[in-house]
This record gives C-alpha cells, structure tokens and sequence, in this order.
C-alpha cells in the first residue's frame, strides 16, 4: 500500500475543508489563552494553499509540500505561519520527486517535519502547544511501521496518538507562546495548536484509509 | 463596536493608503507583500534597518520610517505577526550593500517569522543582524515563558540605530547600540480599558469601569495584578519601583525617562505621569536627562500608560539628540 499523490491533494483539500468548519471553534479555543486569531489565520492560509493545487497538477509530492509551505509561510502570520510552514517545507525535503510514499517514507517525512517544528518552536513536550500531539503521533506511526502493521492501522494508530497528546494539554501549564503569559490561568483550556495539529493527522488517516 | 473604519478587512490597507498619500516626501508604501519604506532607499553604503510586527500600535513602526531612523516597517494584520516574504523584500528594499538589521519584539510569532526571514535573506547574500528587544517587567517567569515582552525600548532602539546608521556605521556596530538598549532599557506597563480588534468586534479582555490592570503587554496580554483604579501618582510608583528595582541603575546614572501612552490616554495625563515619574526617579539619584511622552507604541484604543527607564551614556546621547524625520518623530531638521 502506497499513498500517492492525488491522495496527498485529497488529504489537504480535506483539511482546508475541516479548518473552515472548525474556524470558529479554533479562534474560540485561542480567545481563551491567546489572541483569538489561530482560526483566521489558518484558514486564509490553507484558502490560499487550494488557490495553488490547480497549477499543482502532475507535480511529485516535493513540491507539493514545498508549495504548501511557501504558501503557508506567506498568508498565514502569527506563530502557527512559521510553524506549519517548516512543518511542509521540511516533509517536502523527503519527497522530493516521488509520486507516491511508503508508509515508511511518510512516517520518515513526518518525523522531519515534526523535528523541523520542534527546532522552529524550540518548544519540548508538556509545553502546552502544538508538539504535544505531533510528538506522541510520530512515534505511534513509527512503532506501527516497525511491527509490520498495514497503512490504514497505523494512521489511525497516529491520529489516536494526536488525538490523545491534545487531550493531554488540557490540565497543562503554557510554557511557550502568548498562552504562557497566562501562567497558571492557561491551565485548563486546550491548546488550539495541538487542535489544529490533531485535525491534520485524523485528516490523513481518514482520507487514505478510505 | 464604535470605530472608525469602512470594513474591518480593510482597515491595514486603507491605513497603508492614507500614509502613503500623507508622506510622499519621506516614505513609499509597497503593497503585496506589504512595507513601508524610506522614499530615497536604498541608501548606498548605509546599514539598512527594519522592524514590524502587528499592526494596532501606531504610529510604531511604519510612523518611524525615515531619515535617522528606520528604512523599512513591515505591518501585519491587527495585533499579528507580519510574514517572511514581507521581511525578505523590504530587507532586499533598504539593503545598500552594508547590510540589514532586524530590530524584533519578543513574542513567539514575530520572532519565528524574523528568523525565517533573516534564512531567506542570508540565502540571498545579504548580511543580516537581528536583535530581539525584551524589556517588560512585568513578565515574572521569563524561564517559564516566552519571555519578557518587547516594549517601550524598541521605539529608542529604533531611533538610536537609526542615528548610528546614519552616521555610517558597520552593521556589527549598529547591532551593538541596539543590544545596549536591550540591556539598558526596562519598561511596564498598565490599562485602565481594554480594546477592541476590528475584525473580533468586541473587547479583547473585560475590565470593569472601577477596575485597572498593572503589568499589561501592548496585545492585552495579562498583568501582574489587577485592581481597584488609584490615582495617578500611587499607579506610577506601582510601575517604577519594579523597573528601578529590575537591573541595578546606581545614584548618578544618567537615564532617558518615557512616558507613553497606550492610545487613548490624553497627554494632559501622560504629563502627569511624567511628572511623578521623573520624581521618582529623581528620589533614586537618577538624572533624567532626556525624555519622550507621548503615545508611540500603542494599544488601539487602550487608555493606559507604559514607562520605559534607558541607561544613557554619552554615546547614546549624541545618537539620540541626531537629527531625526519621520512622519511620528522630528527633531534636528
């Protein structure tokens, strides 16, 4: 089982799709610790991203990830911009050129990314953001790949795992991030970067299990 | 919500218009990606020196667009971060082959968004400095944080690179001013009212009518402590006292004292501001030896005050006293 290309696309229409329903419940999730903005700003950034998948037709996944990168990087501002921007432009470095991925080479890919925000944010696990759920996630996916599991079990696997380390953020004190002003007042709300982070792997593992 | 604006989508690119239509003879305006820039950049052999963030705290930082001060300001939307690309053309805008510096407030976004930018422009053979201002104390836990905010301090860092700029000195030499002013320059704040972002359409945080907030950042951004409203000369010692006791000034120093307003705090009560500040100041054997009051770094609407305290030595002075004009700054010309 391969994930091609068109799924890729598929997979990130998918996404720009959720994050304008789920808009509001992102910016509400961000009012309560931050700036009430994350909903917006992603939103006009992947709006902006399906502008660009027409004159994406025929591309490897490279430069779709590199695209979706420059593009975030461009439209979307705040801290999310950035991050979500190294989060593709790093994936992108280990697609270049291929039309389809293994499942070993996306759970490669995902780790790239996953580090590249990691060094981006310089935030560390328990710190209340978006790493909270990306971290568990590519470790679920990379253990399901080492034992043999099929495609569709490990993405589910990985988006349980995003799943579960957003949950965890709740209790949580913000160590990084406007959040982190808040002190102990940030406890007890979700952050909404792991939301968005949580949404963008079920993403993945609904649109190609299908 | 009560402003005036035509369409909250709007209001950066309209504000953007009406700059460039008020100050043809000092500043250009780039739309798409957005910047404002100095009418006669590139200036050959000249630091070039940027800044930005998000928009709301006007007239900082495109209001500073000019000679002796910035060459390039980079607006975001309302209280956002601005993005890369911006950066990356306006430093490409005001590079003069000495090279650029990125003068950065410390809040996660601007800071990602600037280092991305300063990759981009290295990638492009340009030389780049950038130096992160962080001078609110009322951010307790900096380990804990993100760290202390920028403030007050990055309007007089802006103003005295912009001098040591002008003067033709080296990239490495005018980063130097602008960390002296970082290490130098402390600041706090406080609210009295909260404000209103255009496109949010109602008050960032609740604030009773009785009630202010010490120890605010210029996005809304919690204080320290949040009480019942005092007059004017017991708020000033609640914020003095934490930046005097903050870095070791001794009896003697020499200091720039900034009274600032939040947006709509009227200058009748800045003056009033600044004249318990510089008592206080004055008590501790501090000479004040030059000033600033007035709203440079905003909030929207917020009525409040920020104080910033910088450590002046005699090259800062001759740098600050230079000849300065910009739309919101203007003196020696």
């Amino acid at each position: 089982m391969q994930i091609h290309r068109d799924q890729i696309v598929a997979w990130l229409k998918a996404y720009a799709n959720l994050l304008s329903e789920k808009k509001e419940y992102l910016t509400e999730l961000d009012a309560a610790i931050g700036d009430a903005d994350h909903g917006a700003n992603m939103d006009r950034g992947f709006q902006a991203v399906m502008k660009k998948m027409d004159e994406l037709s025929n591309q490897d996944i490279g430069t779709i990830f590199k695209t979706v990168g420059m593009t975030l990087l461009s439209t979307v501002g705040g801290a999310g911009g950035p991050l979500y921007a190294t989060f593709f432009l790093q994936a992108g470095m280990k697609a270049t050129g291929k039309m389809e991925l293994s499942l070993a080479e996306w759970s490669a890919a995902l780790e790239a990314a996953v580090n590249g925000v990691k060094m981006r944010g310089k935030a560390e696990l328990g710190d209340k953001t978006m790493i909270d759920a990306l971290v568990p996630a590519v470790q679920a996916l990379k253990t399901a790949q080492e034992n043999g599991t099929s495609l569709s079990e490990a993405l589910q696997q990985c988006a349980h795992a995003a799943e579960e380390g957003m949950k965890a953020t709740i209790p949580l004190v913000a160590r990084k991030g406007r959040a982190s002003y808040l002190g102990e007042r940030s406890a007890g709300h979700q952050d909404p970067g792991a939301t968005s982070s949580y949404y963008l792997l079920q993403t993945a593992a609904d649109v190609w299990s299908a | 919500m009560k402003k005036l604006i035509n369409n909250p989508e709007n209001v950066v690119r309209e504000e953007l218009e009406g700059i460039a239509i008020a100050h043809p003879d000092l500043v250009k305006v780039h739309f798409e990606p957005n910047y404002i820039v100095r009418a006669d950049a590139p200036i050959k052999g000249k630091v070039g020196i940027i800044s930005g963030g998000g928009s709301g705290h006007e007239p900082m930082h495109g209001g500073f667009v000019g000679m002796g001060m910035l060459d390039a300001a980079c607006p975001g939307a309302v209280f956002t971060s601005p993005t890369p690309d911006q950066m990356l053309e306006a430093t490409k805008a005001v590079d003069g082959g000495a090279g650029v510096l990125h003068i950065v407030k410390n809040y996660t976004g601007d800071v990602m968004n600037f280092e991305m930018a300063a990759d981009l422009a290295r990638a492009e053979g340009i030389e780049v400095e950038s130096v992160v201002i962080d001078d609110d104390v009322a951010v307790q836990d900096s380990l804990y944080t993100a760290g202390r905010r920028g403030v007050g301090s990055t309007v007089l860092a802006e103003k005295l690179c912009g001098a040591a700029a002008e003067e033709g000195r080296s990239l490495k030499e005018v980063a130097d001013v602008c960390r002296k002013v970082k290490n130098w320059g402390r600041s706090m704040g406080m609210a009295l009212t909260s404000c209103t972002v255009p496109h949010v359409g109602k008050p960032t945080f609740d604030l009773p009518e009785d009630e202010m907030e010490i120890g605010i950042g210029i996005h809304g951004e919690p204080g320290r402590t949040r009480m019942k409203v005092k007059p004017a000369d017991e708020i000033v010692e609640m914020l003095m006292e934490p930046i005097i006791n903050d870095i070791p000034y001794k009896a003697g120093d020499e200091v720039l004292l900034f009274v600032n307003g939040m947006g709509g705090t009227p200058l009748i009560e800045l003056y009033i501001v600044y004249r318990k500040a510089y008592e206080i100041a004055t008590k501790h054997g501090l000479k004040v030896v030059r000033n600033l009051v007035g709203p440079y770094i905003t909030s929207l609407e917020m009525a409040g005050t920020s104080i910033t305290m910088l450590k002046m030595d005699e090259d800062m002075l001759k740098l600050w006293d230079a000849p300065v004009k910009t739309p919101a700054l203007r003196w020696g010309v």
